[in-house]
């Protein structure tokens, strides 16, 4: 069977923390089973899929700052074909979520998670972002964005290291590609009615 | 002059040997009809592979002007598989169709500009005997067919429903339009400067010499306009504000996703080229080599190197040119993009039309 | 003449209470009265409003407000409440400083208080179908679960006229006709810096009215305040600029100092001090990536990164964080410098000197630069007066509004240093500013860096900080203008009320002035020359 251990360049997969959940996918995949011209064809798009990440941002507040140092010279997220940060919704796969969601914030982030094309992740940085943070009492904070949406990978930290940025988009790297092409996540979200 | 090496590395015989070859087994119009499906095939095929070499090219450039690496990770050293990687992402996106939309235009603008865009690349002569689409009105043809792209990106706007992607297709259409009347005066000045509209007429008039030094200074000013004009037409900085990223999202295609996204992405990267392309046919010699006049060994030894080398080598070497504009400075604003062309450009380039033309007449022109 | 007995002269009724700061307790009958003759003061006019801050004293509502004298930069605080909860009532003063606009607009979002002849009295921060008014103390923290409903715009702002029989008479002022050709910008949007959103009315391409909407990052961080300790405070002043991290949590420690009477040893402040240029220079280099971002320059972007990378060093070392650093505490700071502080700093500034001239190449002398920024969105000096528009974005105008010359705290009367003041009031001036502010914090750090006394950096304190009743107040210069730190205990472990004036509330509101007439391209480059962080705007 194709599935294998995901590869992420230069990081071994035993330095990653949380292998046991990624492990819980394979084991998964293993079992619904898919004949290996598919597999093959499946690993193809998932390289493609996951070497070209191209983030759609909705930055709020502190975190935003810090991926802008991602983008610059020291860090340049552009070797990791992170590059492109698209500004339309429909052009993005990743939707990054920087920074507090408050309740005013919160449906215009449904809705932009809506818009996003399939195949849609959605990463969580910031502790704010995750469980509202420091503002967790504060009667406009929602906290935790995955009541809204669904969570792929959370980046803790108030704001996050760039390094951190980079441990959490590799992690959604490692996520894509174990998924199936042919087989359902080409839509995270069921089709809307036709009226 | 000595044309040996030119007659040697010259497609012309291949392909009538090619096409004689078909015709010995089926009737001509069938092998004809061949012919052009396979040029097509061709022609797509290299379309796309020019795209990923610029997209990539452009990377690799604005990384080493910003003091990063660039891609470095896809794919063996260097990340050049990061845009094959990207190709692939883009083509098993989800095409996200707008309910409220007009789905005739939405679906028919992004082949417009993919059109346009193809059919002024297949003008492009690419050597001695490789040329696709050679006429005598050549050079009228690729304005004319230039133009096609604009129609694709107002309905991209228009149709989108979308007050950005409105204000993107308006501010290109009036931008577009505009500096297509400085690049028709300029081309019409080349076309003074070497007798013919045909395309490989004036690549071959340029065989002692290029346009740039045949018309010296009005070439030399000429050149520079082609270049600010041609950059205006791809859309490119600092003339993107159909683009405008920071103001406009993504412009006139901020509402479209997956493949005819990609459309756009690919036609703006190679009108870049295609501008380069023309930019090195009209003024730098196209596929002919540099000859010097009266130096017959120099040009000999120049003609060993191919046509086609030569081409690529003079349209990279104006996409870098412009490349380096674009990740040098900033954006302007409509109006100074438009004062710029109506008040500057164009009576500059009328009046290097009359230059042209007297140099040409009291022969001062080698 | 002192301005206690001016004020007595005109209103004569007006006592005055000295806990803390001197507050002037106004009735509110000859509320408006006063403020009209403070604003026209022939010899000493109070023509700068800092502040109105809302107030729910229990048995009333109320607002104190926070004058200043922009030629003798004197101070004072007016104070004036209404004990009708079901409506109250107090008359607006939009018409003498346009800041309190949409100071009052804060303060009926937050207390529901009506002023009346404010134009547009919509709600600033909160949705409009928000039930009750959070900062009152007898706000239910429950009554607003989340509400995913997408949110209608309000194109009609109510207004309110007191009757000939005091009954309140609600008008209607169109913000937005149907007609109008209105895009919407923001919370999702690149150049907005953050969650700011704003609807334009354009006409072609041309700018006809922007109304900012805020509350998109809006925390809520004043109201939790009064349910923390003191010490806990501190960590959000760190969230609120972050691009100020340092400066705002200098203002609130040393407000809380002050009315604790903790008294910090030298060197903490010189510390604090270097810190605080530090962020400045910090802040200014990323607004200079910003704002050539904005302008689609992508190359100098990286500049700006590349030296604001080194500063980060710096603090990283002392402090552990790169963006918020949690460094100042009361009584002092949270650690002591990093034995190699010192020398890295002093090879930054060198560096910094020699390499400035690169910005000023690629960017500053660009005939496209000069041409989009020059004479784009001027601000006279009486309007950045009257906004409030402190910062660069004021000095930018000609006017004289530093807080570290005219009020200094730290050790900035030990240092010398220039005030960097245009006079052209446009997006360019702006710009050169900033520039020329990190020359100037580069040559404040030089002055202070060698001379950094011996000592202790933090003085110890009670584990449990009380803070006799009072109101207190404490203003810094951030990087992005005055920022001020309010503070009303009434002697408990947890401020009674804790108000931050917000740098960027008064230059959001500028926007509309200096956007109208010019472009969409010249609203991102105003927008950006202005220098804005949102979640300082909403807190």
């Amino acid at each position: 069977m194709g599935m294998k251990q995901p590869k992420i360049r230069s990081m071994k997969y035993e330095e990653f923390k949380n292998n046991d959940y990624l492990e819980h996918m394979v084991e998964e995949l293993r079992e619904q089973g898919v004949n290996v011209a598919v597999s093959k064809l499946d690993d193809l798009i998932n390289w493609g899929r996951s070497n070209s990440v191209w983030s759609f941002l909705l930055g709020t507040s502190c975190c935003a700052i810090e991926f802008m140092a991602l983008g610059a010279a020291r860090y340049d997220m552009a070797r990791f074909g992170f590059e492109v940060t698209r500004n339309s919704p429909r052009q993005g796969d990743v939707l990054l979520v920087m920074g507090t969601i408050t309740h005013r914030c919160a449906p215009l982030m449904k809705r932009l998670y809506d818009q996003l094309a399939e195949p849609k992740y959605v990463i969580a940085v910031g502790g704010c972002t995750i469980s509202g943070g420091p503002f967790k009492n504060s009667y406009h904070v929602v906290d935790g964005i995955n009541q809204i949406v669904p969570v792929d990978v959370y980046i803790p930290g108030c704001p996050p290291r760039p390094e951190a940025f980079y441990y959490g988009l590799m992690q959604l790297q490692r996520k894509i590609k174990l998924e199936h092409f042919f087989g359902g996540v080409n839509r995270k979200q069921p089709k809307p009615e036709e009226d | 002059m000595n044309n040996s090496f030119l007659d040697y590395y010259s497609l012309q015989p291949v392909t009538s040997w090619i096409h004689d070859a078909l015709c010995s087994v089926m009737p001509e119009a069938l092998a004809i009809f061949l012919e052009c499906v396979v040029i097509g095939v061709v022609l797509v095929a290299l379309y796309a592979v020019l795209a990923i070499i610029l997209i990539y090219m452009e990377r690799k450039v604005c990384a080493a002007f910003q003091c990063r690496i660039g891609p470095n990770r896809v794919g063996g050293k260097g990340g050049l598989m990061q845009v094959p990687a990207d190709v692939l992402k883009i083509l098993t996106k989800e095409i996200i169709r707008l309910k409220n939309s007009d789905h005739l235009l939405y679906d028919l603008a992004p082949y417009l500009v993919i059109l346009a865009s193809i059919l002024t690349f297949s003008c492009l002569p690419w050597n001695k005997g490789a040329q696709v689409l050679d006429m005598n009105i050549g050079i009228l043809f690729v304005l004319a067919a230039s133009s096609i792209g604009v129609v694709g990106i107002l309905l991209a706007g228009w149709a989108s429903n979308n007050k950005y992607t409105m204000i993107g297709a308006v501010r290109s259409g009036a931008m577009i339009i505009s500096y297509e009347l400085s690049m028709g005066i300029i081309v019409l000045a080349m076309v003074v400067l070497s007798e013919t509209t045909s395309l490989s007429g004036i690549v071959e008039g340029q065989a002692n010499g290029w346009n740039i030094f045949k018309g010296h200074i009005a070439a030399i000013l000429a050149f520079v306009v082609f270049l600010i004009a041609g950059n205006a037409e791809a859309n490119r900085g600092p003339f993107d504000l159909a683009e405008a990223e920071q103001e406009l999202l993504a412009g006139y295609h901020t509402e479209y996703s997956g493949l005819h996204f990609g459309f756009f992405y690919l036609a703006e990267y190679l009108n870049l080229f295609i501008t380069a392309g023309f930019a090195s046919t009209l003024f730098l010699g196209g596929w002919m080599p540099l000859h010097v006049a009266g130096l017959d060994a120099f040009n000999n030894v120049m003609d060993y190197i191919p046509g086609f080398v030569w081409f690529f080598g003079k349209t990279f070497f104006v996409v870098w040119l412009l490349m380096w504009i674009k990740w040098t400075f900033v954006r302007l604003r409509i109006d100074q993009v438009l004062t710029f062309e109506w008040k500057y450009l164009m009576p500059t380039s009328l009046l290097l039309l009359v230059l042209m033309v007297v140099l040409k007449v009291s022969g001062l022109v080698f | 003449m002192d301005i206690k007995d001016k004020i007595l002269k005109i209103v004569p009724e007006v006592t005055f209470t000295e806990q803390g700061d001197t507050v002037a307790v106004v009735p509110l009958a000859s509320f408006r009265k006063l403020a009209e003759a403070l604003r026209h003061d022939p010899e000493d006019a109070m023509d700068f409003m800092r502040d109105i801050v809302g107030m729910d004293w229990g048995e009333t509502l109320g607002a104190l407000y926070y004058l200043e004298s922009t030629t003798s930069n004197r101070r004072i605080t007016l104070r004036t409440e209404t004990d009708n909860r079901e409506n109250p009532v107090i008359p607006s003063v939009c018409d003498l400083w346009a800041t309190a606009q949409i100071k009052e607009r804060e303060a009926h979002d937050f207390f529901g208080i009506i002023f009346t002849g404010n134009p547009d009295l919509r709600r600033l921060f909160l949705r409009e179908d928000w039930v009750g008014y959070p900062f009152r103390k007898d706000y239910d923290m429950k009554s607003n679960p989340l509400n995913m409903t997408n949110e209608e715009d309000d194109d009609v702002a109510p207004t309110y006229e007191l009757g000939s029989k005091g009954e309140l008479i609600c008008g209607k002022n169109v913000v937005f006709a149907p007609e109008e050709f209105v895009i919407n910008m923001g919370p999702q949007h690149p150049s907005t810096h953050g969650a700011l959103r704003m609807r334009i009315s354009l006409d072609g391409e041309t700018v006809k009215r922007v109304d900012p909407v805020c509350g998109y990052i809006h925390r809520g961080i004043e109201k939790m305040n009064e349910s923390l300790t003191y010490p806990q405070t501190l960590a959000l002043t760190d969230r609120l600029d972050y691009l100020s991290a340092h400066q705002s949590r200098h203002a609130l420690c040393m407000c809380i100092e002050k009315a604790a009477g903790i008294e910090i040893s030298e060197r903490a402040k010189y510390i604090r001090t270097i810190m605080d240029e530090l962020q400045r220079i910090d802040s200014h280099l990323l607004y200079f990536s910003c704002l050539v971002l904005d302008m689609g320059g992508f190359t100098p972007f990286f500049y700006g990164f590349r030296e604001r990378e080194m500063v980060l060093d710096i603090f990283e070392e002392t402090t552990g964080g790169r963006l918020i650093q949690n460094y100042n505490m009361i009584g002092g700071v949270q650690a002591d410098l990093h034995p190699d502080f010192q020398k890295k700093v002093k090879a930054f500034i060198k560096h910094m000197r020699g390499i400035v001239h690169e910005y000023h190449e690629i960017f500053t002398g660009n005939v496209i630069v000069t041409s989009r920024m020059k004479g784009v969105g001027v601000l006279s000096r009486e309007d950045v007066i009257s906004y409030g528009a402190t910062g660069g974005t004021g000095r930018a105008s000609g006017w004289s509004n530093d807080v570290r010359k005219h009020h200094p705290y730290g050790v900035y009367d030990k240092v010398e240093f220039k005030e960097i003041l245009r006079t052209e009031g446009d997006s360019f001036a702006r710009y050169m500013v900033r520039m020329d502010e990190i020359m100037e914090s580069l040559h404040i750090i030089e002055q202070l860096i060698d001379n950094i006394p011996e000592g202790e950096y933090r003085v110890k304190t009670k584990p449990i900080i009380r803070v006799p009743e009072g109101i207190y107040s404490q203003s810094v210069e951030t990087s992005r203008g005055e920022f001020d730190v309010i503070l009303e205990s009434h002697g408990d472990k947890s401020p009674y009320r804790l108000h931050y004036r917000s740098a960027c509330l008064p230059l959001v509101h500028t926007l509309d002035k200096a956007c109208r007439g010019w472009k969409i391209a010249d609203l991102i480059v105003i927008g950006a020359s202005i220098d804005l962080v949102i979640p300082d705007i909403d807190r």
